[in-house]
């Protein structure tokens, strides 16, 4: 234990080390930052497998295996060090490993378009938050994305590839921009919460893509009339297959490097410009910053603009990237705006957490998938888990707090029962 | 250290032995000696963060001591929560009242041991036959059937009293107890505490305010960093020689200044209205003046629309009627951004709600204002390395201790926070200062940095204005006094007022007076 040195004026503790507790204390919120998602991960990875158990009598170290395998990331071992069989588990249903390597690059592509997808709604989560505003529209903004991205994709023909691609996804950010936009514009005026709004908006968003692919609906397809789906993306306007797939149908699309710049977009536009110095003010201490001659509302607004052009683009890169069409079917079923939340929510809303998290969620999604599930795990199994996992990633993220005060508390019970008890006489 | 012992028979009814309480990296007490005698106030006196606190959550059963020990009537005893602390006769008013709102006084004070019909239901006429009886043996003027929530914060502070009393308690310990309240409820206060001290209670009172210390206590303990300096008897005792062991250096108690040079009025406020959160005009018609080289001080108990004025007159509320200009730019319904780049520098009444984004680092809190300029930003791309080397440069000569640029404005304590914002707005050379509350909460090296460079930048020629509640604060700083009260200015007094009369216009006395002539 240090004393505090007496008698002389001034308090010395300056130096970058640290020395002082308040240093410690930084110290500490820094590595908490990094640690406790990952307790908070590895705990909803625990808690999953005990239900499982629980609920199956199945293993849970074969189950998180087998959506291990499943999301391709054994791929990225060196085939030098390991036969990819033995990883997977697989070996008697793998003839050769040449083909079990096939399938897990296949998978791997599956897990990187899936954490494209959600970098993106990711950060459009993320912005706002910093911000001090809770977007919970990202999937709204992501339909309007990927309604705009098919309209111009699909319907405009003979445009140059490049100017196509580019229209397309410029559009689809502006859509998903002025979607959200209307959440901020409403919160900056009349003080309307964004996190009803953008539900709101979320249903309309909804049932607008709904109508415009349904049967006779003005984006549905001239050639099946009888479906509710719209036509294809033009040639010119997909996006570039950099890594194809060994059977050569999918592969992963350019849209993964147009995630990765979002992110250092993400980073620049927060650190680096003075709008990003206003919205975190804003994020942290409103009036603090209406003080400081920041306008609140501009920036509540540009926020949630910003926000969604994140959104907007996601569902861009899904249509252009890989999905080339999409109808009422995707719009009910998708859920990949709200996964974004878990993602922004785990990966702390910084730019480097929300590339893990989405790679996380992307290979639990992906792993779980039933076509890429390796026997003998049922794949309802599986499935369900990262159903679980999810739900326990949102749980804990929003307990964070709790988890941080049982931390801290823990050491601070200790100090009692270190001390030595005055006597009693 | 501790034989500062009474000359007569009985022993003191409390005493503590070399208390040590360490938390993480900090020496909270160290070894301290203390002991209260019957009927005694005792004041424990120190600047904010000496360990006055710890020591007395400690004999209040909230932290446990690492040595020491505690008598109480002579005999030791180990006090390991409040519930224990409160049985052996110790009772605590905190800083922040802990009460109730919506229930009643009697409620309030009978809370936790009620009285009972039954065995099961709240005997109402009971408790508040009980209220009265300790309020009459105290002479206290309280109505127990009153909401907590409709009486004055003076008033709440005595249901805290006689809630420590209802529960039997001999050793009072008051937190702060005047941080709160008015000079004149300050008063009424003391003269509680000299009835209680007539019924045989022994009081511990915690201050750092010295002339208080001085007008209540019988004997002084000053705690430096933790340390016991010394316990001294008020007799001999004054404030330059408390100030000295508090600081542990000379402190200059009073501003030094020579007289105002006024020049040319900068802020001008004509006929000003302002309507308040809830509605209600809270300003009404306030128009004063202040001149280049003088400080104006505005002068009033809480409330009476010192908040909204400021708000008005840095362009955080719109006023409904009425003018502000500096110079002779209307400011009146421009915002705040408008207000700095003309010329004005604020330092906000709430540090941590206004005057500071707590989770910034102090880099980014000092350019809270000129991030948008050059040389920190160019066409909206801000240069972190500049904002750095300015407030590195700053840092250095505001005396900021404890933190770099890159530290968070919360790691700092309440003066060196203080201190940033003092930089901040002093630094962009303001034509007008307007300074509310400058010094709230700071403790007394800190008030004499920001009291001292208040008066330079009069002496360099800024208009400042200053609004407080604290009325040495005024006294000490202002060439003129203004009182607000009510929303209107009331007096205007020259620096020599006497603090009986500022005390009497704060009230409303002056006007009063008028409307019965």
């Amino acid at each position: 234990m240090s004393t505090t040195p007496e008698t002389q004026p001034p308090p010395p503790p300056e130096s970058g080390e640290p020395t002082t507790w308040t240093g410690k204390l930084a110290l500490y919120q820094r590595a908490g930052g990094v640690i406790t998602p990952m307790l908070t991960t590895l705990l909803a990875l625990v808690i999953a497998g005990i239900v499982v158990r629980l609920t199956t009598g199945e293993s849970p170290i074969d189950t998180g295996r087998a959506i291990f395998d499943g999301s391709g990331l054994p791929w990225l071992i060196p085939d030098s060090l390991i036969d990819i069989r033995d990883v997977a588990g697989t070996r008697e249903f793998w003839d050769t490993e040449e083909l079990a390597r096939n399938n897990a690059e296949v998978n791997l592509q599956q897990t990187l378009i899936y954490t494209t997808t959600l970098i993106l709604t990711g950060l459009a989560v993320a912005f706002a938050f910093r911000c001090g505003l809770f977007n919970i529209g990202g999937q709204g903004q992501f339909f309007l994305g990927a309604i705009a991205a098919v309209a111009i994709g699909a319907e405009l023909t003979s445009l140059p590839r490049g100017a196509h691609v580019t229209l397309a996804l410029l559009c689809a950010a502006l859509a998903g921009a002025v979607w959200a936009g209307i959440a901020g514009i409403l919160r900056a005026t009349v003080g309307a919460h964004e996190v009803i709004t953008t539900i709101m908006l979320n249903w309309i968003a909804y049932w607008v893509g709904s109508y415009l692919f349904s049967l006779g609906g003005p984006l549905q397809s001239d050639r099946s009339r009888d479906v509710p789906i719209s036509n294809d993306v033009q040639e010119s306007a997909k996006l570039h297959v950099w890594w194809p797939d060994p059977d050569n149908i999918q592969g992963l699309h350019i849209g993964f490097f147009i995630a990765i710049a979002a992110l250092v977009v993400f980073w620049i536009i927060l650190n680096r410009t003075t709008l990003g110095y206003e919205v975190r003010a804003v994020g942290f201490n409103p009036e603090a910053a209406r003080y400081g001659g920041i306008s609140v509302s501009r920036n509540y607004f540009l926020a949630m603009a910003i926000s969604g052009t994140f959104a907007g683009l996601a569902g861009a890169v899904d249509i252009l990237g890989w999905q080339y069409r999409y109808g009422q079917i995707d719009i009910q079923q998708s859920d990949i705006g709200f996964i974004g939340i878990a993602v922004a929510l785990l990966g702390r809303n910084t730019s480097v957490g929300i590339f893990f998290s989405a790679l996380l969620f992307g290979a639990l999604l992906t792993g779980s998938n039933t076509r890429n599930l390796a026997l003998p795990i049922e794949p309802e199994l599986a499935g369900n888990m990262t159903l679980i996992i999810q739900g326990l990633v949102v749980l804990f993220v929003a307990a964070d707090l709790l988890v941080l005060y049982v931390w801290r508390a823990r050491k601070k019970l200790r100090i009692p029962q270190r001390r030595a008890r005055p006597v009693e006489s | 250290m501790a034989d500062a012992q009474v000359d007569g028979a009985s022993p003191p009814v409390l005493e503590l032995r070399g208390i040590t309480k360490r938390f993480p990296g900090v020496l909270a007490n160290d070894k301290v000696d203390f002991d209260l005698n019957r009927g005694e106030v005792h004041a424990l006196l120190g600047e904010n963060g000496a360990g006055k606190s710890t020591l007395m959550n400690i004999l209040y059963g909230l932290y446990h001591p690492d040595e020491g020990e505690i008598l109480i009537n002579a005999k030791r005893v180990t006090i390991d929560s409040p519930g224990a602390a409160i049985d052996l006769g110790i009772g605590m008013v905190h800083q922040h009242f802990m009460l109730i709102p919506v229930m009643t006084v009697a409620e309030n004070i009978v809370l936790a041991s009620e009285p009972r019909k039954g065995g099961v239901f709240l005997d109402v006429n009971a408790a508040v036959q009980k209220v009265r009886d300790l309020a009459a043996t105290f002479n206290f003027a309280i109505d127990p059937d009153a909401k907590v929530e409709s009486i004055t914060v003076g008033q709440q502070q005595r249901v805290e009293i006689l809630k420590a009393l209802y529960r039997g308690a001999e050793i009072l310990i008051l937190d702060e107890p005047t941080a709160v309240l008015t000079p004149q409820e300050a008063d009424e206060l003391f003269g509680i505490l000299q009835t209680l001290q007539r019924e045989g209670m022994s009081i511990i009172f915690i201050s750092h305010k010295l002339r208080e210390v001085l007008k209540i206590a019988e004997r002084i303990t000053v705690l430096r960093r933790g340390k016991m300096i010394d316990t001294v008897p008020r007799e001999g005792a004054t404030q330059d020689t408390l100030a000295r062991l508090m600081v542990g250096r000379e402190v200059l108690l009073r501003v030094d200044k020579t007289a105002a040079q006024p020049t040319e009025p900068i802020l001008t406020v004509e006929e000003l209205r302002v309507v308040d959160d809830r509605g209600l005009e809270a300003v009404r018609g306030v128009s004063l003046e202040v001149r280049a080289g003088e400080i104006v001080g505005i002068a009033g108990v809480d409330g009476n629309g010192q908040t909204e004025l400021i708000d008005a007159l840095t362009g955080l509320r719109t006023p409904d009627a009425g003018r502000v200009l500096v110079g002779d730019r209307d400011l009146t319904t421009a915002n705040a951004h408008h207000h700095l780049d003309s010329g004005m520098g604020h330092i906000p009444e709430d540090r941590h709600r206004r005057g500071l984004v707590l989770d910034f680092s102090l880099a980014e809190n000092l350019a809270l204002h000129d991030y948008d300029k050059e040389p920190f930003s160019h066409f909206g791309w801000l240069h972190p390395g500049r904002i750095v080397a300015s407030a590195r440069k700053l840092l250095g000569e505001f005396d900021v201790r404890g933190g770099r640029p890159q530290t968070k404005a919360s790691a700092l304590s309440g003066g060196n926070q203080q201190k940033v914002v003092v930089a901040r707005e002093v630094s962009r050379d303001p034509r007008v200062l307007i300074a509310a509350q400058p010094t709230r909460g700071l403790d007394v090296g800190a008030i004499e940095f920001v009291h001292r460079r208040l008066v330079e930048e009069r002496d360099e020629g800024r208009a400042v204005l200053l609004i407080s509640l604290e009325i040495d604060e005024i006294l000490s700083l202002s060439d003129r006094i203004l009182v607000l009260y009510e929303g209107r200015i009331v007096e205007e007094y020259g620096p020599d007022v006497s603090e009986q009369q500022l005390g009497i216009a704060m009230t409303g006395g002056t006007r009063e007076r008028e409307a019965v002539a």
